[in-house]
Order: structure tokens, then sequence, then C-alpha cells
């Protein structure tokens, strides 16, 4: 993981995401799945590429069913894309980096 | 133009990486391009039953781990890349990724499929808000409460079961009388005090606002048309085969997979298929596998030849 990269928790959520100065890229993830595994490249290869101009958040929905509740997440991986605290948009399932990076670049611009 | 490779096989799936241990071991210069990472559909899994070899069921992701490893110690490469086209060359093929081209002299289609939506009112609306394609990743969402499946092969009764073991109760929809899934797992289905069945079922719409609520219903033998109130539907309807690199290129049956011959050979020169792209493989890791190597081996009969 690149410094731009947090682990988010129920706890830190609103700092971390909410009070962010820089927009975040939200990665709601877990152990047991597959597909957040095939995704996982794609958005470290976006931390990478974005550095200095967006967080990447991952937030393990076992431990942090809170966060993910409060903002409907019932499919993983989802990605949700926050600016000044607000989410403004939300990708659910597998992406590839290509369209990701059109995603986060739209928003970013 | 980059390296030209002896074998491009398009997809690290089951079939793609079994192809690639034999293509390496046959010393050809042989790279493996896979838009995500190499494992394939079965990752989505919650276990592997049937595979010959494990008689206790292996991790699909263990079992993918250690077929990389298999192809990487043969010598074949294994690349982040999504295949965009492949179009004929002077000595081959060249595929087009999103990352540059890769020229092979001979080019493995192994892309797999994606999976079924139902083509429902409401599906697209609400799917990732209740709806869902795959309980090992969302079952966890939906502890203690009602949950939907509709299919009737392997994948929709694994899933039930799975289901199971999390929700509360666990409806499983389908629209014919008879189940296609192993008889091993109908036996478990049908013993699951959780697992409640509803057979000559279709769902006609899906409804919810902001979430999913309902599923409407309708029974294809008398017509009746009823409400299920639900908290999760997790559809699992089969597979379509993904031949987008290949459009108007090679032919296709009438549900979209490539034809291939008894080798696995497509209907251009050069260019193989294997795996549940194509029209000669079951939807099963054991046959994935052997249809890879079947492959592999056309290939490396036809690299000789040329």
């Amino acid at each position: 993981m690149s410094s731009d990269t947090v682990t988010g928790t129920d706890a830190n959520f609103e700092a971390e995401v909410l009070q962010s100065p820089l927009p975040v890229l939200v990665d709601f993830w877990a152990a047991w799945c597959g597909p957040c595994r095939m995704i996982a490249p794609a958005v470290d290869k976006i931390a990478a590429d974005f550095k200095g101009r967006l967080k990447i958040v991952k937030v393990d929905v076992d431990q942090n069913m809170k966060a993910a509740e409060r903002y409907g997440v019932m499919s993983i991986p989802t990605l949700i894309l926050f600016k000044a605290g607000k989410a403004e948009e939300t990708v659910v399932g597998v992406l590839p980096e290509a369209r990701l990076a059109e995603i986060v670049s739209k928003h970013l611009a | 133009m980059s390296e030209a490779w002896d074998v491009v096989i398009v997809g690290a799936g089951p079939a793609g990486l079994a192809a690639a241990v034999y293509a390496g071991r046959a010393r050809r210069r042989t790279v493996v391009l896979e838009k995500t990472v190499p494992g394939g559909q079965i990752l989505l899994a919650d276990r592997v039953e049937n595979f010959p070899g494990y008689p206790d069921g292996v991790e699909p992701r263990s079992l993918m781990e250690s077929f990389k490893a298999h192809v990487l110690k043969f010598g074949a490469v294994i690349e982040r890349a999504e295949a965009k086209t492949v179009r004929p060359a002077a000595s081959g093929w060249i595929v087009s990724c999103d990352r540059g081209d890769f020229a092979g002299r001979a080019v493995l289609i192994a892309t797999g499929s994606v999976y079924r939506k139902l083509g429902v009112p409401g599906e697209a609306e609400l799917a990732g808000r209740g709806v869902s394609y795959c309980a090992t990743c969302d079952g966890a969402f939906f502890r203690d409460r009602t949950v939907s499946v509709v299919g009737g092969g392997n994948n929709a009764l694994s899933e039930a079961l799975y289901l199971s073991r999390l929700a509360r109760k666990v409806i499983l929809i389908h629209r014919r009388d008879a189940f296609r899934a192993e008889r091993i797992i109908q036996e478990r289905v049908f013993t699951s005090p959780a697992i409640e069945i509803l057979r000559d079922t279709v769902i006609a719409g899906i409804e919810g606002r902001g979430r999913l609520e309902s599923l409407s219903l309708r029974n294809v033998k008398s017509g009746a048309a009823s409400a299920l109130p639900v908290d999760g539907l997790f559809i699992s309807i089969g597979t379509v085969p993904s031949t987008e690199i290949v459009r108007g290129l090679v032919e296709l049956n009438e549900w979209g997979q490539i034809k291939v011959g008894p080798s696995f050979a497509t209907s251009r020169e050069g260019l193989f298929a294997a795996g549940d792209v194509t029209d000669a493989c079951p939807p099963q890791l054991a046959t994935a596998v052997g249809s890879g190597v079947h492959a592999a081996l056309a290939v490396e009969d036809y690299l000789s030849r040329s």
C-alpha cells in the first residue's frame, strides 16, 4: 500500500473520508470476496497513478458493517468516490483499471 | 510492434492457464493476457468439491494460485492487459490490448463467460441494492434475513446452500420442475430446513425503492401471479460467453459460443479457443482444464507444421 492508502474503519470513517481535503476513493471489500481480489490490483494502480490527488481508503466490511450500511453497500466490491464529504459516484463490481481511471479522472478534473 | 510470441493466450482462467502449462513445456514463447487477476470465474465459488484429486474439496483461490505457479514454473508469462480486438497479421494474429499489441503465431481465446442477467424490470436499478450475482461476495450482508436464489444448476443450488448457513430463510426459485444440478447437491438442498423451493416459477419483476423489497412472481403452469417480499435476490441462471474480441472474426453457434472442432480450432487458421467460451466445454473446472490442454496440443501441432 502506498502512503495515500489507508485502512478505513467505522471509527475513522468521518476523519479519513468525510473530512478529507483530498477526494477519496473508498474500496469496500472483504477477505472472502473473490471479485474484491480481482479489482485490488486496479485500485492499487489508481493509488499510484493519482498519488497526491486522491486518497484511497480500504474498508473491510467484515469488521466495519456500520460504514457499509450507512452507504447502502450490499454487494462488494463497491467503490465510492467522495468529494468534500459527499458520495459522488458509486461503482459496484469489477471494472477494468482503464474504466476505473476514467471515472476517477472525471471527478478530479 | 512489441515482442512476438509463439502463443498468445487470452484469459487466465482454468482453460487458459492449463493451456499455458502445456505451451510452456513445449518450449513455446507463451504469454497469457488477463484483465484482472488470474483464476477466472471459479474464484467466485465457495469451495470446489468436484475437481478430481481433491476428495475434501479445495478453496478456489489456493487452487488457482497453484495453477498460476505451475504456469510460471514452465516459462509462460502472465501479463495484466485487457484484450480489445484480434486481427490477422502477416505471420499469425495480433491481439490489441489497452496496453499495447501482442503478436502471436497462434492465438488461443480462453475468455470464458460472464453471468447472465435475468433481463426483468428493476434488475439494473437494484443491482448492488439487494440484487446480487455472487453469494460468496454478498451473502454476509444478508445474515438472518430472507433471501431468494433464482436458477436450477450447480451454481444456483450451491449458492442456496451457502446462503442457508447465513440467512434466516432461502427461497429457491426455478422456472422448471426438475433441477439440472448434480444429484448430490440436490439432495442437500432438499433436506435443508432453511431452504424453501418454488418450482415452475419465474421472476417477472424486481421491486423496491432504493433497495430490494419484493419480487413479482408468476407460476408458469397456472399463470398465477404473486409477490414475494425478500431482502436479497441472488441471480444464478448461467452465463454468456465473452466473445466481444472476436466478433465478426469466427463462427459462433446459436448460444453465442465459439464453434470449435474436436481440436478446439476455430473457423480461422491459427486461431484456437478453449473453455466455456466454446461450444465444446461444459461449464466445469475439470472440463475447462481438459479443453485448455486439448487446445494447447492442437496449437503445438499447428506450430510444428507451419
